[in-house]
This record gives structure tokens, C-alpha cells and sequence, in this order.
């Protein structure tokens, strides 16, 4: 498959993207994939991110966009740049999953699918994420926390403001 | 497939094994309610209207996914299955905006329909609906989007039917809606300070006719009345030369009724579901403000309006004076592509017999002399519009039917989609069928020859279509004369068609609106019908020779009916200074301009009659619409020729047949006057009292026109399509230097001859697809 | 990271290698690792068929379909290609074991899936894993470079000429009707999560049209072990028609949550006494929802049951996926029905009627009474609604939703009578929401 030229994505992904056109028995299958490492790598599925999935697949926009409205984990606006993401379903619920979310919304002064001021923080109620076991449980982009209550919140959050350069 | 034998409600019934359960009960006359089926489309099972009862499963199952089986027992009405029905019907309804009084689908909408049915009408939600803003995607589709059910017929209509795929489905769950191809972030149409979401497709409205409710509807009809408040009238559409049915709503106004809407919906014709863009918007032109509406006159270089009787007087005096002082060959008469058989017909004929000339052409679109003479003496090898929907290979040569002849794209691709018929095509373009086809050959520009000679030739093209037993070959109009008569040849047992541009260019050519070919392309000397004529033998001026005899003064008058060759053929004004201009039309266009007489005329939504397809089937053409100040086409040639003096009973055979009792009129019996006059209008036994009766020509037709003479009457009144062929011998024989003076109007989806220009919303769309979604074309093919 | 428990009743089977670092493929090789693959490599597809018919194994994902039957089902010769595609999008609440699978033993996966594609004579395989699960996509995408690198797959596996495998990893982006096995394969082809019309089932046209094996991670890791202990000792350990053990997960309000492997048929009472340690800070029991939150919610005394899908079934519920959530006394039944249902409503594909709708106005109709403007006719509603749902809908969400709706509404309805006359929580769950105030989820 021809590579496409002007790629949006950094060369690194753009490679990957050439591959996992290749892999499949159909190209498209590749299209699900695809749209969630393009939102990893740009923040968000943009309008020039959905022209260059269905560049290279060989679809229409509106296929795309069909595809990428139905998965819940793909977002058309940008989020903070750490997206907090807390379990509210029967099993964190039982174990002070709404507590947890209320706790971050205080702590961070943002709604559900909102972004704090500095872009650092995004929050976000999510349906089960596979951590029943452990809970209550969030997921900060793909890194999972467990067993939680406010005070390890609180902790979670500044591990994650540590990260930043000061 | 083998008949199976089954079980329903009690009654056995036989189907072929394989047939949808759904369709089965239709077929035996059980109506199994369903919103997301839909005939010819994929299943989806989603609005679960349509489960029933099979014995011995455990769940209510769906009937548009069942297939008959031996011995199946199917219970399609119990209360269990009404109830589930009914809570279906609840649920959809809670959301569901009800706003059925302002609704354009009031009174035919399907979900209406099964509330009333099921009784669904209680209500129990206390929260409120789910509201959406609606939506204009065009200026001829709009989507109320609370009002939508979630069918997808539109969805698959787009993509399935027309291979457009500008509908899809976004979000999930209750958030769940239909959205159109271009998002409101990029379509650049602000509104209100809104972005609006745009559709870049071909603006067919297929959608609007498949939604079962109002959620889509149509630009140009939405809000402007109640379905039971137009009278409907199913006749053949204007635009192009494929033939469809198109069902016109109309009511009346001031001026006599106007057309407020065309469809399909009740898939009347040959077309099936289909209609285009230009057979379901674009009647408009016929409501302009500009129509012509009283007889002009040139008085002191002015036209200026006058009586009829005035009109009629002068320009009959005229006519006959010119004719006797400088003979019949001085004068020429043009006629029409959109006007009825009956009218061509009577056009040539008074060209013929009332003038005395064969000075008889028309804007020519196809080249179907050659077609005619090419198989003359083979039978079967024309096509009909019905080979392409059923034939297992279809040859496409030249020509983009998706935008001159929307139906038989639509036709190729369903019969790709439902028979898996091959499709081979040779163009100079890559055209949008390309995408159906089994193969495709880039033709060079020009270069037909080549490609016709390349059939002779040992390759895998030409080897697979010499291998098709059954094989239609449609074919543009690039090709003609010499070229096509070499393709005929070298394809000997295929059936052909030729692609024509508008509702009756095959008829204007069957019906010898040419100068050298009399109705049936006969000759001019020694046939029936040029012995009935007793006219002259020696062939007339074609259209250009006219104009080349106006510029040299040797044409003293022409007469064009429906027709402007001024603009079609670039015509400098100079070339008519001499000239007495007669022309009829519904506008004044640049030929009209230049007129010494116009006639107001009426449209073919306006008239009755017949027309012949490209493909040569012959079609009913019913009067709608009525505009007051204009006359049809036939009775101004009548009229015409009276006021030259004619007698008018050797022109239109009127008065002959039987009179008769037409029944009572009033009463029980009163159903029978209807059924007896059908009788015997098909039985051409009707009086036809009037000089401007068609029907009364229509008898001359048939019997005087070879092909025509076949038609059955009762077939035709009863809106059927039958096939013409011309008659197997006997034509006239062409010469290879005869000229070849087709011009193909180069019609799109969006235009229609001279007829654009009075079309608003032509212009709306035309002005939509060049901006609003210009920059997305190129990515929708 | 997820804890691992243990407790003596269980047998390890599936979860043995748990904690031994098996994600390593040297230590997995260790661990009796691939030797079940070679084994079926030898012995061929129609044993491989027979033993797995022999374990009595039935589908971990939570319809319990016989596996051996299932991959019998696929023809033996086709025209198109066969794939086996294994289903980790896990996405039922209350249940994480695929999770612990993945993370704890990826190469038993790859393993069974290798052994199924001997099974049914196919040559690619799919691991599907939900979006969310990032870290473990690349714990199992490393296991399959690894074995790529030992030559376990690929060209002439484990050097037999002619025997090729392939396996291709594969992410979800969240949404928990693509764990619906045609859904899935939907998914899995680039499209939306819109289950398929059955039939054609997958056996026979499934992904790409080919015949299809679809099994449930756990399922699919149980394979290899089944091949080495035998079919029959598989199936002693557990119940009649019910073989083998299973992954518990037990989750809410118990000392000691965590996933189990506890033979199928065990009680569930001891399940919740004491393999989890019982009830959370000495509260009493209230209910227990026992195989996911689609299975119809089970009172303080109906829990004197085994652990099997049968048992479950007399009982009116179902063993679903194997999370069983405890709660206890202090919760709310209409808080945990509320949400329950914005769980469906949010993940409702959207596709039917019933499913769409029925959802978003049970939710609508709870949110409102969860916040005090309900009436006595809501319950009724409620009930009328999940009733027309059972059954009619495209696909078993539908179901999955009304199930645990009824459940409530008909064991419970003096607790939603009593909320109605002012009976509140003493410690609410869910904030109550103004009404007309945006809500929390389902706002997609």
C-alpha cells in the first residue's frame, strides 16, 4: 500500500498505520484501531484525522465518522491531558465509585466530559471498566487504579501533576 | 426454487422455498406490518413490527428474516402479537414528536397507519422527548430528525439503491441518528449563526419516498398542503428519455391546478421505486411566473398580446398566403422531443399534407433512423427498458446513464444487486457504473471505431461478451451512423438500445418528424402511408438546411413547436429577418423572442396522449395540471390548419366510430358508465367527437405505423408500458452520406434543456452542488 | 495494580499459573507451557473435538453454549477461509477475569487459540480485547511476538510442515454490545457494533464470511489444560453438565472481593461466605446479583444454590459471566436498579426498537423517580415495559436489560413503594440529580 504522502501523524504512527492496512484479510478492519492510536497520538479524532483513516482505507468521511460516533472511548474534542476516568457501575458504585466521582469533581472544579483551565485534567463518568474486583477503580488514559478512596485519589491526581515539568 | 407448502393463520398456502415469509403472506394477500423492511433492500429486523407466531419456537419471530419452510405454522395476528406490536409502537411514540397536524406525511404515514391500527395511543412517559433540531440538508431534502424512527430505509436506499452512501447512522442508542455525508463543521452554510450539516449526493429524494414517516421531506412540497387536498395523476415525466412514472399531486388555484409535488410512492410504472431528482422536484417549471399565458403578436416590433382569434387568424392567413405565393418547399416546420405521439404525429402530418412539405425536422438526440434500419428484418433486438432491469448482461457503449438517464442506472444496478447480472462497459470516461461493472474498457475520446473494431478481436473483452447468450447493449449517444450500424453488426444477436435525451425524442423519430423518413421510417414514395399522403417523395430541408435557407431568403415561414433551435443551435437572429416565425411554447425563449406569432402552450403534465421511450415503450400520458391561457400542442395545430382553410376531418379522423349509450351517470349503476367507456376506448369504439381528440389520431397511428400498429389499447389506458419495435421490413434504406445532425442536449442530473432556466429549484440545487458541497464531490466517487 | 486472592476451597486449573509470571514465555514453557499445542498437533482435530466434548466445558462468557459441540459445528470444508476469533471485550459489569487472564497467563490464550484453529482446520486467529484494556493489548501482543519468535506461530508450527497459525491482536473502543459474538465480528471488520442477523450463524458464516469459532478468553485458556489433564478428569471436577471449574469474580460489598476459581456447581453461599470472607464490615446480606449485572438480582435467601448454569436457570437467573455482586443490606434497590438500567441505556447499540427505546425510558422513568417525583404508576410502567421487551429485541441486550429490571421490580416492589411514601437510603449512593439538570452518564 502506497503511503500517504503529507501524513498528519508522526512517522513513527504513520509507519504503524501502513502496516495495519496490510494485516488483515479486509483493509477496513483496521479502521477501529486506527482511529483509537490516532486519538492517543493527536488528543482527539479531528476532521483531518477521519480524512486521512478514510485515505488510507479506502473509505468515505462518512464511514468513518459513522464508525468512530459509536465507540464511547472516541472523542471529536479534545480532552485534558490526563483524562480521568471513573468507574460508576454496581460494583465500584457499591464501593464509593460516586463518592470517588464527586471527590474529583470538587478536587479539580470540573464536570463529567469537561477539561480543567490548564488542559491538565479532564474528567469523565465511565460505564464498567473491568476492574470489579478491585474497586472502586479509575483509569487515567490507560492506566488503571485500584482499590481507591478520596486520599489515594488525591494522591493519583498529583502523581500524575508530578509528571509535569515545573 | 421448489414450492414449499405452509401454514398461515389457518389457511395453507404455497411459496416458492427460499421466499421471505413477509413477502409470502403479501403475495396471498396478509399484510405483515413492518417499517424497516423494505422490498429489494437488505434485512435488518430492527423495528420488530413484523414478528408473528412460528410453532415451535420459543420467541416471536421477525417475518421479514424468516424464510418459508415445509410445513411452518405461522400465526401472523393474536393478541400476543398485537400487544407486542402495540408496546413497539408506545415506545417509538414517546419520542416521537406527534405533530401529525402540520406533518406533510399526515395522512400517508405508516406509523399513523399502525397507531390506528394497534391503538397504541395512550401515553405514559411523563418526561420530555428527545428533541433535535431539524435539519436542511439541501434545498430539496430536509430531516425532521424527531420525527425519525430509525428504519434505515433511507440509509440502504442511498447506498444500496443508488450507490451514493451519503446517509449513514451515528451515535448509538437513543442518541442514535441518521446524518448526511457532510457534518455541520465543514459544510460552510451558516444559518442563523448555525453550522448545517449538507448532503452531497445526487439529490435523487429516493430517501424522502422510502421514509415510512415525515421525518424527511421534500424542499419544494414541505408545509404547502394536506395529501387529501390534491387530486393525484400518474403520467410519465418530462425530463428525460427513460420513461418514469411520475405521480403528480395537484390542486387547484386561480389559474386553473398546480402541480405541488411528484413521487413515487405508490410505484406506479416501469420505474418501480425510482425517481430522480428532475421527475420528483423539478414539475416547478410549469408553475413560473413567466409562463406564456396569451398569443403574441409582433406589432410595430413589439409582441404585444392579442386574442386568440386574432393570433390564430393571422398567422393561418399568413401561412396559406405564403404557401401559395411562394410554394410549400419555402416553408419548414421544427417539432418537439417532450411533445405526445399524437402531436408529433399530427405536427408531420400537417407538415405533410396541410403545407405540403417535407421540410419536417427536430432537435435530434439519438440516432434511431440508424438503430431502425440496422435491424431491419430481425425480431426481438430491440430492447426495452425491462431487458435492463432482468437481463443476465447488459453492454454499456458510451454514454453515463447515472446522469442522462437516472433509470437505467438505477435499473443496472439493481439488476447487479438482485441478479448478479454482468455489466461490461466501454467509455471514453470513467463513469460512475464503472462500479458495477464485470469490465470496463477505457475507450480513447473518439476512438469508438477502435473499440468496435477491437470486438473482432481475439481478447478477454470481446471473448466474454460474444459468450453471453442474453445480452442487451445500451448505447450513449456518441455513437451513431456508421459506427453504430457497425456495432449492431458486429454484436448480431444482442438487443439494443439507444439512450435519447428527453420524454419523447424516440417518438419524434417514430412519428417522422424528419425530412427524409415518413411515421415508422418508411419511405417517402411507395409506402401505405406516403401513398395516403399523396405528398411529395423528394426529401425535405433538415433542421440546419433551414436555417441555411432562411439566411439565403429562400424560407418565407417556419413553424417550431416546442422546440428553441435559436439557442440550441447558436442561431444568429439575422438568419430570421425574412422569415415569418410561428412558435408555440410554454416559454419565450430566445427562438420565441424572434417570433412574429406565439402560442401559448401547454406542458405534457398539461395534456393527454402517448409517449415512446428511448428504449420504445410506449407510455400513457395523463393530464394533471391545467394552466389557464395556454393550449395544448395538438389542438393549435388543428387549430392552425382550420384557420389555413384545411379540412379538418381529412387531418384528425374525428367523428367516426359508434356512438353509444355511455351509461347511466347517476345511482348504483352509476360505476358502469366508467367500466363501458374504458371498453370501448380500448376498443377504439369511443365517439371521439372533438377534432382535438388524440385518441381520434392515435386510431391513424395504429393503423397507419408500423410497430405502433401493435399496441393494444387497453394495455395503454391502463398506465402499462408496451414495447414498440418498427417494423420489420420495409423501411427506408439509408445512404452513408446521409447526414448525421444528432445533438445530444448534454443534460445532467440538474439541467433540462431550455427548460432549466424556469426551474427554481434546478437553479437551488445547481447553486448547492457547485458551493455548498463543491469541494466533497470529488471524494463522493 | 489488581490484586491476586486465594482461598483453599478453590482448584486451580485455569488460574494455576496465576502469580508465576507466565506472561514470560520461558516461564509459561516451564509451566508445562505449549505442550498441549504440540499434543493436538499430534493427535489431531477429531480428538481435539472429542475431549473438549468430553470436558463438559460450556461457554465462560455467559450463554454457556458447549464448546466442543460448538467448534463441531463449524464444516469441515469450506470455501473460505476459518477463523477463530476470541472475545476479550469483557464489558460486563461485575466481571474482570479475562482481565486477570490476560495479565496473569496471555500464552494460555494464544494456546487455545492455536488448538481451536487445529480444531476446525483454520489458520488465523483473532484476540479482541476492549479498548480500556490498553496494558493488557500489550501484555498479550508481546506473548504473540514472543511465540512468533519460538516459532509456535506462523509457518510450520513447532517445526510441523504445513501446520500454519496466525494470530492478529485487536483493540475495541468501548462499547459493551461488541462483547454480542456478531457484534463482535462487526466490530472486528471496521464497522459500528451492530449485531448480525442469525441465522447464518457464525460457524457457518461468520467473520469475512468464513466460518467462525468465537469463544470467550477464559474459554479459549481452559483448552490447553483440557488437553493435558483429559476431558472426563476436566469434567469430574465439576457438576453434571456442568465440567470443570470457572473464574468467580465477587465483587461489592464482601471482605475479601477478588476472582476465584471455584469448581462449577459450588455454593454460592460459601462462595460468599467464605472463599470472599462475607459480608462487608459485619452489615447483613441483602442481595446478590450472580453472573453479571444482566442476571436477575437473587434475595438474602435464595443464595443456597451451586454454581452452575442449570441451578441457576431453576432459580430463575443465570450464571452469565460469573461476577457475582454482593450487596448489602444499606444499598437501595432503586439506586442499584437506576444504575443498572443507565448502564443498558448508555450501551443499547440502538439498532431495534424495543431495545432503544425501552431503555431510555425505563431510565428516564427511574431518574425521575430515583428523584422523588416518581408515582405509584411508574412501577407499573417500568414492569409493563421490561415485560415487552423480554424477548422481542434484536439481539439478547434487550433482554440482558429487562432480566434485571424485572428482577427488581417484582422482588423488590415494596422497596419502590416505600421510596415512593419517603423511605430514603441512609447513605444515598447517587447523588440525587435536580430534575432537568444534565445527568451524569449517557450523555454520549
Amino acid at each position: 500500500m502506497a503511503t500517504i504522502p503529507n501524513s498528519i501523524f508522526t512517522p513513527t504512527t504513520a509507519a504503524r498505520f501502513d502496516k495495519l492496512a496490510t494485516i488483515y484479510p479486509v483493509k477496513r478492519s483496521a479502521l477501529v484501531p486506527m482511529l483509537l492510536y490516532a486519538q492517543d497520538e493527536i488528543g482527539y479524532v479531528s476532521d483531518p484525522v477521519v480524512a486521512e483513516i478514510a485515505q488510507r482505507l479506502d473509505l468515505l468521511e462518512l464511514d468513518v465518522r459513522n464508525v468512530l460516533s459509536y465507540y464511547s472511548m472516541l472523542r471529536t474534542v479534545p480532552a485534558g491531558k490526563y483524562n480521568v476516568q471513573v468507574c460508576t457501575n454496581i460494583s465500584c458504585m457499591l464501593r464509593g465509585g460516586f463518592e470517588l466521582l464527586d471527590h474529583c469533581k470538587h478536587t479539580l472544579g470540573i464536570g463529567h466530559k469537561e477539561t480543567t483551565p490548564d488542559g491538565l485534567f479532564s474528567l469523565e463518568e465511565v460505564e464498567c471498566i473491568g476492574a470489579c474486583c478491585w474497586a472502586p477503580a479509575v483509569q487515567v488514559n490507560y492506566d488503571f487504579h485500584d482499590d481507591l478512596t478520596p486520599e489515594k485519589m488525591d494522591a493519583v491526581l498529583d502523581s500524575y501533576r508530578a509528571r509535569e515539568p515545573k | 426454487m421448489a414450492d414449499v407448502t405452509f401454514i398461515v393463520d389457518g389457511k395453507t398456502l404455497t411459496a416458492p422455498a427460499g421466499t421471505l415469509l413477509i413477502e409470502a403472506c403479501k403475495s396471498h394477500g396478509i399484510e405483515i406490518p413492518a417499517f424497516c423492511y423494505y422490498p429489494g433492500l437488505s434485512l435488518q429486523a430492527a423495528c420488530r413490527m413484523c414478528v408473528v407466531r412460528i410453532e415451535k419456537q420459543p420467541k416471536l419471530a421477525t417475518a421479514c428474516t424468516t424464510t418459508v419452510a415445509e410445513g411452518m405454522n405461522v400465526t401472523t395476528e393474536s393478541p400476543e402479537i398485537a400487544q407486542a406490536r402495540k408496546a413497539t409502537l408506545q415506545l417509538l411514540l414517546g419520542n416521537h414528536p406527534l405533530d401529525c397536524p402540520v406533518c406533510d406525511a399526515g395522512g400517508e404515514c405508516e406509523l399513523q397507519d399502525m397507531t390506528f391500527k394497534y391503538g397504541a395511543a395512550d401515553s405514559f412517559y411523563a418526561e420530555p422527548k428527545n428533541h433535535r433540531d431539524e435539519q436542511k440538508w439541501s434545498p430539496v431534502v430536509y430531516f425532521d430528525r424527531p420525527r425519525c424512527i430509525l428504519c434505515y430505509r433511507c440509509v440502504r436506499m442511498c447506498g444500496e439503491g443508488m450507490d451514493i452512501f451519503a446517509l449513514g447512522v451515528q451515535n448509538r442508542g437513543s442518541s442514535s441518528v441518521i446524518a448526511p455525508n457532510i457534518p455541520a463543521q465543514l459544510s460552510g452554510v451558516v444559518e442563523n449563526g448555525t453550522e448545517l450539516a449538507q448532503l452531497d449526493c445526487e439529490q435523487c429524494g429516493m430517501c424522502i419516498d422510502a421514509c415510512p414517516v415525515g421525518a424527511l421531506t421534500s424542499g419544494t412540497y414541505r408545509y404547502k398542503t394536506r395529501p387529501w387536498e390534491m387530486n393525484h395523476t400518474a403520467t410519465v415525466c418530462t425530463h428525460c428519455g427513460d420513461g418514469c412514472k411520475t405521480t403528480l399531486g395537484v390542486r387547484s388555484v386561480s389559474d386553473g391546478s398546480e402541480i405541488v409535488r411528484g413521487d413515487n410512492r405508490d410505484k406506479s410504472g416501469m420505474n418501480g421505486d425510482f425517481l430522480c431528482n428532475k421527475g420528483r422536484y423539478a414539475f416547478d417549471f410549469a408553475n413560473n411566473i413567466e409562463r406564456l399565458t396569451s398569443p403574441l403578436i409582433r406589432k410595430d416590433g413589439k409582441l404585444t398580446p392579442v386574442s386568440w382569434d386574432e393570433a390564430l387568424t393571422f398567422a393561418g392567413n399568413k401561412l396559406r398566403d405564403l404557401r401559395q405565393d411562394r410554394g410549400p418547399n419555402s416553408i419548414g416546420v421544427i417539432g418537439s422531443n417532450r411533445t405526445t405521439n399524437e402531436e408529433n404525429y399530427l405536427l408531420q402530418k400537417f407538415a405533410r399534407t396541410v403545407i405540403g412539405t417535407n421540410n419536417i425536422d427536430h432537435h435530434r438526440t439519438a440516432d434511431f433512423v440508424t438503430l431502425a434500419t440496422s435491424l431491419q428484418g430481425a425480431t426481438g433486438r430491440f430492447a426495452s427498458q425491462h431487458d435492463v432491469e432482468k437481463s443476465p448482461a447488459i453492454l454499456l457503449v458510451g454514454g453515463d446513464p447515472t446522469n442522462q438517464a437516472p433509470l437505467t442506472a438505477w435499473n443496472i444496478r439493481t439488476n447487479v444487486r438482485h441478479n448478479n447480472a454482468r455489466i461490461y462497459i466501454a467509455n471514453h470516461e470513467g463513469i460512475k457504473l464503472r462500479r458495477q461493472a464485470k469490465a470496463f474498457v477505457q475507450v480513447a475520446p473518439f476512438g469508438y471505431g477502435a473499440f468496435i473494431e477491437s470486438l473482432k478481436a481475439d481478447n478477454d473483452f470481446a471473448k466474454s461478451l460474444h459468450a453471453e447468450e442474453q445480452l442487451v447493449v445500451v448505447v450513449g449517444n456518441e455513437l451513431r451512423g456508421g459506427e453504430l450500424a457497425s456495432l449492431i453488426k458486429a454484436l448480431p444477436h444482442a438487443k439494443f438500445a439507444l439512450l435519447a435525451d428527453y420524454a419523447n425524442s424516440r417518438g419524434a423519430s417514430d412519428m417522422g418528424l424528419l425530412p427524409d423518413v415518413l411515421p415508422g421510417y418508411q419511405s417517402l414514395a411507395g409506402s401505405t402511408i406516403a401513398n395516403e399522403y399523396a405528398a411529395a417523395d423528394t426529401p425535405g430541408l433538415d433542421l440546419l438546411a433551414m436555417f441555411d435557407a432562411a439566411a439565403a431568403g429562400n424560407l418565407s415561414a417556419l413553424y417550431v413547436v416546442g422546440s428553441n433551435p435559436v439557442k440550441r443551435y447558436g442561431i444568429d437572429a439575422v438568419t430570421l429577418k425574412s422569415t415569418f416565425l410561428i412558435v408555440q411554447d410554454l416559454f419565450l425563449t430566445e427562438t420565441a423572442a424572434l417570433a412574429d406569432v406565439v402560442f401559448p402552450a401547454a406542458n405534457l403534465y398539461e395534456k393527454s396522449g402517448s409517449v415512446t421511450n428511448s428504449y420504445g415503450d410506449l407510455q400513457l400520458v395523463s393530464k394533471a395540471a391545467d394552466k389557464a391561457g395556454t393550449r395544448s400542442d395538438f389542438e393549435l395545430i388543428v387549430r392552425l390548419a382550420g384557420h389555413m382553410g384545411h379540412d379538418l376531418k381529412t387531418l384528425v379522423p374525428f367523428g367516426k366510430g359508434l356512438r353509444s349509450d355511455m351509461g347511466q351517470s347517476r345511482g348504483a349503476q352509476s360505476g358502469e358508465a366508467d367500466r363501458h367507456s374504458v371498453w370501448m376506448t380500448a376498443n377504439n369504439l369511443e365517439p371521439k367527437t372533438s377534432p382535438f381528440d388524440p385518441f381520434a389520431i392515435l386510431d391513424e397511428i395504429q393503423r397507419l405505423v408500423p410497430g405502433y400498429d401493435k399496441l393494444l389499447r387497453l394495455q395503454l389506458l391502463s398506465g402499462n408500458d408496451q414495447h414498440i419495435s418498427p417494423s420489420a421490413s420495409g423501411l427506408v434504406q439509408i445512404t452513408t452520406s446521409r447526414k448525421d445532425l444528432v445533438l445530444p442536449s448534454a443534460d445532467t442530473l440538474f439541467t433540462s434543456g431550455s427548460l432549466t432556466r424556469y426551474s427554481p429549484m434546478l437553479q437551488d440545487v445547481q447553486r448547492h452542488q457547485s458551493t455548498e458541497v463543491a469541494d466533497h464531490l470529488a471524494s463522493a466517487d | 495494580m489488581p490484586t491476586l486472592v486465594s482461598h483453599p476451597d478453590e482448584v486451580k486449573v485455569l488460574s494455576k499459573r496465576f502469580g508465576l509470571g507466565a506472561a514470560d514465555i520461558d516461564k509459561y514453557i516451564e509451566l508445562d507451557g505449549y505442550k498441549a499445542t504440540q499434543k493436538a498437533i499430534a493427535e489431531g482435530p477429531e480428538w481435539i473435538i472429542n475431549t473438549m466434548k468430553a470436558s463438559g466445558l460450556r461457554g465462560r462468557g455467559g450463554a454457556g453454549f458447549p464448546t466442543g459441540m460448538k467448534w463441531s459445528f463449524v464444516p469441515k470444508v469450506s470455501e473460505k477461509p476459518k477463523y477463530i476469533l476470541v472475545n476479550g471485550d469483557e464489558s460486563e459489569p461485575g466481571t474482570c477475569k479475562d482481565h486477570l487472564v490476560f495479565r496473569e497467563d496471555p500464552h494460555a490464550v494464544i494456546e487455545g487459540t492455536i488448538i481451536a484453529g487445529l480444531a476446525i482446520g483454520s489458520k488465523m486467529g483473532f484476540i479482541y480485547l476492549r479498548g480500556e484494556y490498553r496494558y493488557l493489548l500489550n501484555i498479550v501482543e508481546k506473548a504473540v511476538a514472543d511465540a512468533y519468535a519460538k516459532g509456535f506461530l506462523g509457518k510450520n508450527i513447532f517445526g510441523n510442515e504445513g501446520v500454519d497459525f496466525d494470530i492478529i491482536t485487536q483493540t475495541g473502543a468501548g462499547a459493551y454490545e461488541v462483547g454480542e459474538e456478531s457484534a463482535l465480528m462487526e466490530s472486528l471488520e471496521g464497522k459500528r457494533g451492530i449485531p448480525r442477523i442469525k441465522p447464518p450463524f457464525p460457524a457457518v458464516v461468520g467473520l469475512y464470511g468464513g466460518p467462525t469459532v468465537i469463544n470467550n478468553a477464559e474459554t479459549i485458556a481452559n483448552a490447553p489444560h483440557i488437553l493435558l489433564m483429559g476431558g472426563e478428569a476436566f469434567a469430574k471436577l465439576g457438576t453434571e453438565r456442568n465440567g470443570g471449574t470457572r473464574l468467580f469474580g465477587i465483587s461489592g460489598h464482601v471482605e475479601r472481593p477478588g476472582v476465584y476459581e471455584l469448581p462449577m456447581g459450588y455454593s454460592l453461599r460459601k462462595a460468599i461466605y467464605d472463599v470472599a470472607g462475607g459480608i462487608k464490615d459485619g452489615k447483613q446480606l441483602k442481595a446478590v446479583v450472580p453472573g453479571g449485572a444482566s442476571c436477575p438480582i437473587l434475595k438474602a435467601d435464595e443464595i443456597d444454590i451451586g454454581l452452575d448454569f442449570d441451578q441457576m436457570a431453576k432459580a430463575g437467573t443465570m450464571l452469565g459471566s460469573g461476577g457475582i455482586v454482593v450487596l448489602d443490606e444499606t444499598v437501595s434497590i432503586v439506586e442499584f436498579a437506576l444504575r443498572t438500567i443507565r448502564f443498558y441505556q448508555h450501551e443499547s447499540c440502538g439498532w431495534c426498537i424495543p431495545c432503544r427505546e425501552g431503555t431510555d425510558w425505563i431510565k428516564k422513568t427511574l431518574t425521575r423517580f430515583h428523584a422523588g417525583g416518581g408515582t405509584k404508576k411508574d412501577i407499573d410502567n417500568i414492569q409493563y415495559i421490561a415485560d415487552n421487551m423480554m424477548g422481542r429485541t434484536f439481539c439478547p441486550l434487550g433482554d440482558a436489560a429487562a432480566m434485571p429490571t424485572l428482577g427488581f421490580v417484582k422482588k423488590f416492589r415494596s422497596e419502590f413503594e416505600d421510596y415512593l411514601a419517603g423511605a430514603r437510603p441512609a447513605n444515598p449512593l447517587i447523588q440525587i440529580q435536580p430534575v432537568g439538570e444534565p445527568e451524569h452518564a449517557g450523555a454520549h
